[in-house]
C-alpha cells in the first residue's frame, strides 16, 4: 500500500469531503495561499477558490462564532485553529454555542462543524503552544473529540467528523504531520467510538491516545523483550468512546494503563481509568494508572520540556511494577 | 529627520540601542541557523526604531507589554545580552530560568511584563498595569506594543474602551509591518487603523516607525501627556520586518516580493538613516560609531559564548513556580 504522512493524509480528506459536498467549506489564519503554517492544507485554494477556503484574521472567537451560525445555517463548515494551545480565545462559541445548540432546541437546530486543531509538546514551543487540551473539550456534552495516531487514523477520521451531524473537535498531533503511514487510496472511513486493537496481548492494557499510541507501542516492544506480554488500544475517539474493547481488553489482562498527553490531573487518563475501575472492577489485579503530561505549564528548555510527557522507557517501567505486582498496595 | 533629543548621548545611547538589537537579532539568527537554538523565533531586524524610539522615552519604573516578535522591546527596555541568549537557549540564568524562551522573555528589572505568544494576548495586562498606576496614584505610564494583526482580537476593543473611559496611562503602539503571518495588512483589516482607537475618543498618531529621532519625539510628548492624566493615547508606527515572519519563513515570495524587501532594507533603514544623521550633524564620526558597533559585536559574541557554555536548569525546577509562595 502506498505511505503519505499525516499531513496528506488530512488534506486528502478535506479535498475528497469538498468534492463530495458544496456546503463543506474552510475557515482559518492563512489557510489558503499559505496553507497554515504547518502546510497541511496546501493546494486547497486552487482547487476550491477563496470562497470556499477563506483566509480569516486573527480573529478567533469571531470566525468561530461564524462558522456555528453558518452551520446552524445549512453549512458545514471546517474551521482551522492554528494551535490547540488557541482553544481558550474560543470557548464559549465552542461550549456554549455549538455544543449546546441542538439539545437547547429540542434537537431542531443542528451545528455540523468541524474544528481542526493540534496538541503536542516537545517541540521547544513554550507554555502557550504546546499543550494537549482535549480533556477540556471532552468535558461538554455535544462536542465529539477525536484523537487520529497517524495517517490512516487521520483521513478515515477526518471524513467522518465531516459528514457527522455535531461539532467534532479533531486533535491532529503537531509533531507528527510528517510521519507516513499506509493509507489506502480507495475511499474509506473510520467511525466513530470503535476502538482499533494495535496489538494483542495478555499481561497488561496499553491504552493510549493520538502520538501516545506509538508511546505505547514502543512501551509494549520493551516489554515483550522482557516476557511481558502487552495490548496496545487506540480509542480513536475518545467522545464517544469505545468502552466495551478497553473493559473487554482489561478483563483479559486484569492489567491497565491510560496513556494521553493532557495534563494528568482531571485528564481523559482519569476519566478511562476510572470507567475500568467501575466496570472491570473485579477483573483487577492491579489499579489502573494513569500517565499524562506533568501538571506544569510546558517549559521552553528542551531539559525541563523532556521531563514533562510520558516515555516508552517510563510506561515500561509502570508496566513492569503493575505486573510484578509492587503496586497493588501504592497507597500503603 | 526629525528633531527630538539634542543631548549628543541621548543620540548615541539610540543609535547604541538599534544596533544592539540588529546585532542580537543577527546573532540569534546565526544561533537557530546552526541548531543550537531550540524552537522558533521571530525577528525584529527592520523595526528597532520603534521599540528603541519609544523605549527611550521611559524609564524603569514604566512598564511595557511584548509580543512574539519581543526581542527588540526587550533589549530597548534595557535587557542585558547574556541574560538574554540565556534564555533563548533554555538555561538557568536566563531571564526566566529557561521556562518561558523567545516568545516569552520578560525582564522584570526593567519594567518588561514580558513577551506573549498569544496575538493580542497582552492588551488587557497593558491596560491593567496602567489601572493599577492610576489606582496607586503613580505617574508612571505602560506601553502595550502588539503588531497590525493583532487589532483584529476583540479584545483590544473591550481594553481600549475601558482605558478610555477611565483615562487610563496606557499608550498602545501598533507596529505596522505591512503583514499578519503570510497575509498583506490590508487584506486582513479593513478601515483605517487609527480610527479604531478614535472611535473610542482616543487620540491616535501615525508615524514613520523607521525614523527614531521622530518616533522619539512622539513618544516623549505622549508619555508626558499620559504622565498626567491626560492618555490614553494609540500610536500606529508605519515598520518592515527584514526576515521572515518567523526564522523558518525562508521562502516567501509567493507573498512579499524580494524587491519589496530590498527597498525598506536599502532606502528605509532605521539605523543606515540615523547613522547617516549622526555623521551629518556632526554628533558621531564615522569611525566613532564603527567602534561602537565593534563593541557591541564584541558584546554579543561574548554573551552568546556565555550562555552556549551556560548550564541547563536542573531536573528538580521543572515543578517550581507553578504556584507562587
Ligand atoms: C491568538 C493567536 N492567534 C494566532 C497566532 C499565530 N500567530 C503568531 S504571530 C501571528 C501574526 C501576527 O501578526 P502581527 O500582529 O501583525 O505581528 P507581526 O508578526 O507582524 O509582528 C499569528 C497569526 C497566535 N500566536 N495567537
Ligand atoms: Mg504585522
Amino acid at each position: 500500500m502506498r505511505e503519505i504522512t499525516l499531513s496528506q493524509a488530512v488534506n486528502e480528506a478535506i479535498a475528497e469531503e469538498m468534492r463530495r459536498d458544496p456546503t463543506v467549506f474552510l475557515m482559518g489564519e492563512d489557510v489558503a495561499e499559505a496553507g497554515t503554517p504547518f502546510k497541511v492544507l496546501a493546494g486547497l485554494v486552487e482547487e476550491f477558490g477563496t470562497d470556499r477556503v477563506i483566509d480569516t484574521p486573527i480573529s478567533e472567537p469571531g470566525f468561530m462564532g461564524m462558522a456555528v451560525g453558518a452551520a446552524m445555517t445549512g453549512a458545514r463548515p471546517i474551521v482551522d485553529l492554528m494551535f490547540g494551545d488557541f482553544i481558550f480565545l474560543i470557548m464559549d462559541q465552542l461550549c456554549n454555542q455549538a455544543a449546546k445548540t441542538h439539545y437547547m432546541s429540542g434537537g431542531k437546530l443542528t451545528v455540523p462543524l468541524v474544528l481542526r486543531t493540534n496538541l503536542g509538546a516537545t517541540r521547544r514551543s513554550a507554555a502557550q503552544h504546546s499543550q494537549s487540551l482535549q480533556a477540556l473539550v471532552a468535558h461538554i456534552p455535544g462536542l465529539k473529540v477525536a484523537m487520529p495516531s497517524s495517517a490512516y487514523e487521520a483521513k478515515g477520521l477526518m471524513k467522518t467528523a465531516i459528514r457527522d451531524n455535531n461539532p467534532v473537535v479533531i486533535f491532529e498531533d503537531k509533531l507528527m504531520y510528517q510521519d507516513k503511514a499506509p493509507v489506502p487510496e480507495e475511499e474509506y472511513l473510520i467511525p466513530f467510538g470503535v476502538a482499533n486493537v494495535k496489538r494483542e496481548g495478555r499481561d497488561i492494557t496499553l491504552i493510549g491516545t493520538s502520538s501516545m499510541v506509538q508511546v505505547a507501542e514502543k512501551a509494549a516492544e520493551i516489554l515483550a523483550r522482557e516476557g511481558i506480554s502487552a495490548e496496545v488500544i487506540d480509542p480513536r475517539t475518545i467522545v464517544p468512546l469505545d468502552e466495551k474493547t478497553l473493559i473487554e481488553s482489561v478483563k483479559k489482562t486484569s492489567r491497565a494503563i491510560v496513556i494521553d498527553e493532557g495534563h494528568q490531573s482531571y485528564g481523559v487518563t482519569a476519566e478511562i481509568a476510572s470507567r475500568l475501575n467501575e466496570k472491570a472492577f473485579y477483573h483487577l489485579d492491579a489499579p489502573v494508572l494513569r500517565m499524562g503530561a506533568m501538571d506544569v505549564p510546558v517549559p521552553f528548555s528542551p531539559a525541563l520540556e523532556d521531563l514533562t510527557v510520558p516515555t516508552p522507557e517510563a510506561v515500561a517501567e509502570k508496566a513492569r511494577m503493575l505486573c510484578a505486582g509492587e503496586m497493588i498496595h501504592a497507597a500503603e | 529627520m526629525a528633531k527630538a533629543k539634542t543631548n549628543t548621548e541621548d543620540y548615541l545611547q539610540m543609535y547604541r540601542q538599534m544596533v544592539r538589537i540588529r546585532t542580537f537579532e543577527d546573532t540569534a539568527n546565526q544561533l537557530y541557523l546552526s541548531a543550537k537554538m531550540p524552537g522558533l523565533t521571530h525577528m525584529y531586524s527592520g523595526e528597532e526604531a520603534v521599540a528603541v524610539g519609544i523605549c527611550e522615552a521611559l524609564r524603569d519604573s514604566d512598564h511595557i507589554t511584548s509580543t512574539h516578535r519581543g526581542h527588540g522591546h526587550c533589549v530597548a527596555k534595557g535587557a542585558e545580552f547574556k541574560q538574554m541568549f540565556c534564555e533563548l537557549l533554555g538555561k538557568a540564568e536566563g531571564y526566566c530560568r529557561g521556562k518561558g524562551g523567545s516568545m516569552h522573555i520578560a525582564d522584570q528589572s526593567h519594567g518588561n511584563l514580558g513577551a506573549n505568544a498569544i496575538v493580542g494576548g497582552s492588551m488587557g495586562i497593558a491596560t491593567g498595569s496602567a489601572l493599577r498606576a492610576k489606582l496607586q496614584g503613580r505617574d508612571d505610564v505602560t506601553v502595550c506594543f502588539f503588531g497590525d494583526g493583532a487589532t483584529a482580537q476583540g479584545l483590544m476593543y473591550e481594553v481600549m474602551n475601558m482605558a478610555a473611559l477611565w483615562k487610563l496611562p496606557v499608550i498602545y503602539a501598533c507596529e505596522n509591518n505591512g503583514y499578519s503571518e503570510y497575509t498583506k495588512t490590508e487584506e486582513i483589516a479593513a478601515g483605517s487603523i487609527t480610527a479604531r482607537a478614535e472611535a473610542f475618543g482616543i487620540e491616535a498618531h501615525q508615524v514613520d516607525g523607521q525614523d527614531v529621532l521622530a518616533v522619539n519625539a512622539l513618544a516623549a510628548k505622549l508619555v508626558a501627556r499620559a504622565r498626567k492624566g491626560e492618555g490614553p493615547f494609540f500610536i500606529e508606527l508605519m515598520t518592515y520586518r527584514y526576515h521572515g515572519h518567523h526564522v523558518g519563513d525562508i521562502n516567501r515570495e509567493y507573498y512579499r516580493s524580494k524587491a519589496e524587501e530590498k527597498d525598506w532594507r536599502e532606502n528605509r533603514d532605521p539605523i543606515i538613516r540615523f547613522r547617516a544623521h549622526l555623521v551629518a550633524e556632526g554628533i558621531a564620526s564615522e569611525e566613532d560609531l564603527d567602534a561602537l558597533n565593534a563593541q557591541i559585536a564584541a558584546d554579543a559574541a561574548e554573551a552568546v559564548a556565555y550562555a552556549e557554555a551556560a548550564a541547563y536548569p536542573p531536573a528538580e525546577e521543572v515543578d517550581m513556580h507553578v504556584f507562587a509562595a
